[in-house]
């Protein structure tokens, strides 16, 4: 009797209900897609439909750049603040370039200061962001008001203070975004 | 954290060379940045191309959001009319009736004003709209209050076009995609309207202060002559916004002017009606003679 070969390739075994537990490979696709997609829709987050009467939203986008490079040093590459910023241009609604200039200044700065404090905790992280979004949203209302006319400095301080207070929030998803994205 | 391994490459050459190229490409995409920031200042129309280009990829999602919004906000309104159906009732029949003697009066006043222009041999263009579309998102996080208009040049939305709503102006069309289009509020610190006082045709320049309200400057120096709760509507003058558009309510007087509240928030608003600038003729006119931002002398 002749045998059809899809029955000769059938294992003659149960097939197993589990992988290996070990030597699995992480995805390279999820370990490079997570970080960089996590900025970009953070970036988007404006353009949903949220209107405040002053700039009380905070620069989500800096915010998960940020935790990524503060809670993560060595993820993302030196050069990373440029096209992150430049994409962060297209829905702020800033002069273009504005953001990629500040964020890869902060990087630089972040740099310096991995060079100096080498061992450092959360909260010293959380103290180097808080001077990084102040300074950066301070930066971006200069230069907003070298293209046009801008209001005083006053009324970026609750969209600072709210920025620097939603910090561990932003760890916190990038910490879990993490282990997904080591997960084997 | 510990330092990454990478800050210290150690003997090879390689990692220690892509290290340094790490350095030198983070300082040249710095300075690219920069001169990208000198161009936009410069000329801030500049990338309005690459602007469009990523409020046309998040329209489809922000207009799905819009919708959810709009929809909860009228079911809240469907349930609280139920509950308050009887003293509402009451109160509108009341306010029907007050109401009505204020229709006979204003219709009387119509014909006046008709027979009036008339006389006048007044002709205005009319106040003609574009298109009407939906506020579907802000630059919530920027100092630039900019919204994006759920239509574009699909329907016929130019630079430059007035954008009111049911209450009250909401700004101009600074930019146009495909199929969205993005206003200047009237609330950026950028937004210069001139308007006057309803009461007496007081004349005024109104400012945004980025805070969500507007500084309203009269022409005439002089003390403050605004008084808390004065309503300013739109003038006219200079051809772009037509007149008599509420435009807002004063809330503090100033040393040399007062605060005011916009009538039209951009949050809580249905629709957005695009409109033909006031004079568009005479504007076109000039603008050929002279266009926006290249003051040339005008040869006789």
């Amino acid at each position: 009797m002749k045998i059809p070969v899809t029955t000769i390739r059938l294992p003659t075994r149960p097939a197993r209900e589990y992988e290996s537990r070990f030597d699995r490979e992480q995805s390279l696709l999820k370990m490079l897609a997570i970080p960089i997609t996590s900025v970009a829709i953070a970036s988007m987050i404006t353009a949903l439909p949220i209107f405040t009467e002053e700039p009380l939203l905070p620069p989500l986008g800096l915010l998960m750049f940020l935790s990524w490079r503060l809670m993560r040093p060595g993820l993302l590459p030196v050069w990373s603040g440029v096209p992150f910023g430049l994409m962060d241009d297209l829905f702020s609604g800033q002069p273009f370039g504005s953001a990629g200039l500040l964020w890869s200044l902060a990087m630089l700065f972040i740099e310096i200061i991995d060079a100096r404090a080498i061992w450092r905790d959360h909260i010293q992280d959380w103290l180097i962001a808080a001077i990084v979004i102040a300074a950066v949203l301070l930066g971006g209302l200069w230069i907003a008001g070298m293209a046009h006319a801008a209001p005083g400095p006053a009324v970026l301080i609750p969209q600072i203070i709210l920025s620097i207070l939603l910090y561990p929030l932003a760890v916190r998803i990038c910490a879990r975004l993490d282990s997904w994205r080591l997960a084997t | 954290m510990a330092p990454p391994k990478h800050r210290r490459p150690g003997f090879s050459r390689k990692a220690q060379y892509g290290l340094f190229v790490t350095y030198v490409v983070a300082i040249a995409g710095t300075m690219v940045a920069a001169l990208l920031l000198a161009i936009s200042v410069a000329d801030p129309a500049g990338f309005s191309a690459l602007r469009a280009a990523g409020a046309e990829i998040t329209a489809p999602v922000a207009r799905v959001f819009s919708n959810v919004r709009r929809s909860t906000q009228n079911m809240n309104a469907t349930v609280a009319a139920y509950i308050n159906a009887g003293s509402q009732n009451a109160a509108l029949q009341k306010q029907a009736e007050a109401n009505r003697k204020k229709l006979i009066e204003a219709q009387a006043l119509r014909v006046e004003n008709a027979r009036l222009r008339g006389l006048l041999k007044l002709s205005e263009d009319s106040e003609s709209q574009v298109a009407v579309g939906r506020l579907i998102s802000s630059t919530a996080s920027s100092t630039r209050r900019v919204a994006t208009l759920s239509i574009g040049r699909n329907f016929g939305v130019e630079r430059a076009q007035p954008v009111r709503g049911p209450s009250g102006l909401i700004g101009r069309v600074i930019e146009t995609g495909p199929t969205t289009a993005r206003i200047l509020l009237v609330t950026d610190a950028e937004n210069l309207v001139p308007v006057m006082r309803v009461s007496d045709g007081l004349p005024a320049f109104s400012a945004g202060l980025g805070n969500g309200t507007v500084l309203i400057k009269p022409l005439n120096l002089g003390e403050s002559p605004f008084k808390v709760g004065d309503i300013i509507v739109t003038s006219g003058n200079g051809g772009l916004y037509p007149p008599n558009i509420p435009f807002a309510r004063v809330i503090k007087k100033t040393s040399d002017g007062a605060l005011a509240i916009p009538y039209a928030d951009p949050g809580n608003t249905p629709y957005a009606v695009v409109i033909r600038p006031y004079q568009g003729e005479a504007r076109a006119a000039q603008q050929a003679v002279a266009p926006d931002g290249e003051t040339k002398e005008v040869a006789e």
